[in-house]
């Protein structure tokens, strides 16, 4: 068993404080630059664009959980999963205020007619508007509400979140699409390896791998009913 | 294998969150977002960034406000907020990146095409061509944002009147400089190098059509397209070709950087419009650089008066 397999609820409480501090430097760091001035001369785009960047990489960090997890054999993992999504919905709805409040200073009309006219800003809302469900979802109490099956399917909207999130990006830019295409690799090597275990299941089970006998010896061990 | 299991810690009560503050934690977050935005919203927008190198101080002979007495954006904005792509798609890097390194001498302009008089001109004499003016004009980017720069020079066309254009000269082509070693993007295959840029004769001929040296009362920086540009006010900004080397009279009308890029995004004429949105996003507001909210766009950028006339007749949701 290695050294990191199991932690201690308290381990785990401090590892969140450590990660919850450490999930606000971004945008601590933002506003700080925005206060010192030292943003450059946009300092509302570098604000909001910051803060979509950042949405998109606690999406690709809540997206790495499984893998992680996978990989290390690390179960705990899983318990940090909803911090860093919530951390991806707080830059989101930073991202999206600013976009309100500052491009379009509360303009509600011209607001509207921007999500229906402007690809990039439909992506961009219908996105959020998912990962905002999600959210509001992400309490324990909801997943006991929608039964755990339920709850599972739901969140696994964050896989068209994400990817919308990137088609949201690569329209915004105005030429280069080095970063959006970097996101998207990133994106679509995580959604692939989804897909391959998926894969590697269906072929398991259609060799009919659970109803042959395992080879070594069998440690009996007892169920209750 | 070395097997570690660390022994059970007690918890403390002194580590154990205050039932209080742990029912609070949800305000704590929401005073947290609101004190960032506070935060954002009250900043004093004072750069505390590297100056742009200084040039030389230009003689000036007269100066006109084009711009309604709006105060000059600050001299580090406009040195460093920009796009020159030949060095970068990022902004800041690509304006650090001119104002270090573009090479501005030896240079020659050279006026060709269908000219009676083909001219290549050296920058030193150049300067010399005609009383430089500071002209202050707005200045509106096709992105959104926009700035006020007084700069130094003449009309072009007292420049094309140098090489006396032919009757069958129709439109005038720019062809912008190119320095594979100071400059890193153009390796980049995303676009089509060089940047060229084109102008109606009479756009070009237009007496608010500047042939910009300087900026601020002295030479231009880099990254403003050192050592001659074009600026066309009532334009996008990218019509305002830099480090301009080539200036070529031509009876079609000529190819652009942006528009074969993008031809549905960026066209030929690219007049400021509020009424004619980009396909991303609406031009009928704009962010000044220094200011919080964004303001209304003007027709022509405000030089309708001027140059409206220009364009009778025309569908300008066409001719975008």
């Amino acid at each position: 068993m290695g050294r990191f397999d199991a932690v201690t609820d308290r381990q785990l409480a401090g590892l969140k404080t450590v990660l919850f501090l450490l999930a606000l430097v971004p945008a601590g760091r933002l506003a700080w630059g925005a206060w010192q001035g030292t943003l450059g001369a946009n300092p509302i785009e570098a604000v909001t664009r910051g803060l979509g960047d950042w949405t998109l990489n606690f999406v690709v960090l809540t997206l790495c959980v499984t893998p992680l997890r996978k990989a290390t054999g690390w179960v705990w993992l899983t318990r940090l999963r909803r911090m860093l999504g919530l951390f991806a919905f707080f830059h989101a709805t930073l991202h999206v205020t600013s976009y309100v409040w500052f491009d379009q200073f509360f303009d509600w009309g011209e607001i509207a007619r921007d999500i229906l006219k402007r690809p990039f800003i439909t992506a961009g809302f219908a996105a959020f508007a998912i990962m905002a469900l999600l959210a509001a979802t992400s309490s324990n109490a909801m997943v006991r509400r929608l039964g755990g099956r339920r709850w599972r399917d739901l969140h696994r909207s964050i896989y068209a979140l994400a990817l919308i999130g990137v088609v949201h990006y690569a329209w915004m830019v105005k030429k280069d699409i080095t970063l959006p295409a970097a996101y998207g690799a990133a994106i679509a090597f995580l959604l692939g390896l989804r897909a391959w275990w998926r894969w590697q299941e269906r072929q398991r089970q259609l060799a009919g791998a659970y109803l042959k006998k395992p080879k070594g010896k069998v440690i009996p061990i007892a169920i209750k009913r | 294998m070395l097997i570690k299991r660390p022994d059970p810690i007690p918890i403390l009560p002194s580590e154990i969150t205050d039932a209080g503050v742990h029912a609070r934690r949800r305000d704590f977050l929401r005073l947290s977002i609101g004190a960032g935005l506070v935060a954002a919203a009250g900043q004093p927008l004072l750069p505390a960034r590297a100056q742009p190198p200084s040039g030389e101080r230009l003689s000036i002979a007269s100066r006109t406000d084009y711009a309604a007495m709006e105060k000059p954006s600050d001299l580090e904005d406009v040195a460093t907020y920009g796009n020159y792509i030949e060095f970068s798609f990022d902004k800041e890097t690509a304006m650090g990146l001119a104002n270090r390194r573009l090479r501005v001498r030896p240079w020659t302009v050279r006026i060709e095409g269908l000219v009676r008089q083909p001219r290549t001109l050296a920058i030193e004499d150049l300067l010399r061509l005609a009383p430089l003016e500071e002209r202050v004009y707005r200045h509106r980017c096709v992105e959104g944002w926009s700035m006020v720069i007084p700069w130094v020079g003449f009309p072009l066309s007292v420049l094309l009147r140098q090489a006396e254009p032919l009757g069958s000269a129709k439109y005038v082509e720019l062809v912008t400089a190119t320095q594979p070693d100071t400059m890193p993007n153009l390796r980049s295959r995303q676009v089509e190098w060089p940047y060229l840029e084109g102008l109606r004769l009479d756009e070009a001929m237009h007496p608010l059509t500047l042939a910009a040296v300087g900026m601020y009362g002295q030479t231009l920086p880099g990254a403003n397209g050192a050592p001659l540009r074009l600026v066309v006010p009532w334009k996008y900004g990218y019509k305002g070709a830099k480090s301009v080397q080539v200036i070529r009279l031509v009876e079609r009308e000529p190819q652009t950087f942006w528009n074969k890029a993008q031809p549905e995004e960026y066209g030929f004429y690219a007049n400021v419009n509020p009424d004619v949105d980009h396909p991303r996003w609406s031009q009928a507001r704009e962010r000044r650089i220094g200011e919080f909210f964004k303001r209304k766009t003007l027709p022509f950028n405000g030089y309708a008066d001027q140059v409206a006339q220009l364009y009778a007749g025309m569908d300008l949701r066409k001719h975008y």
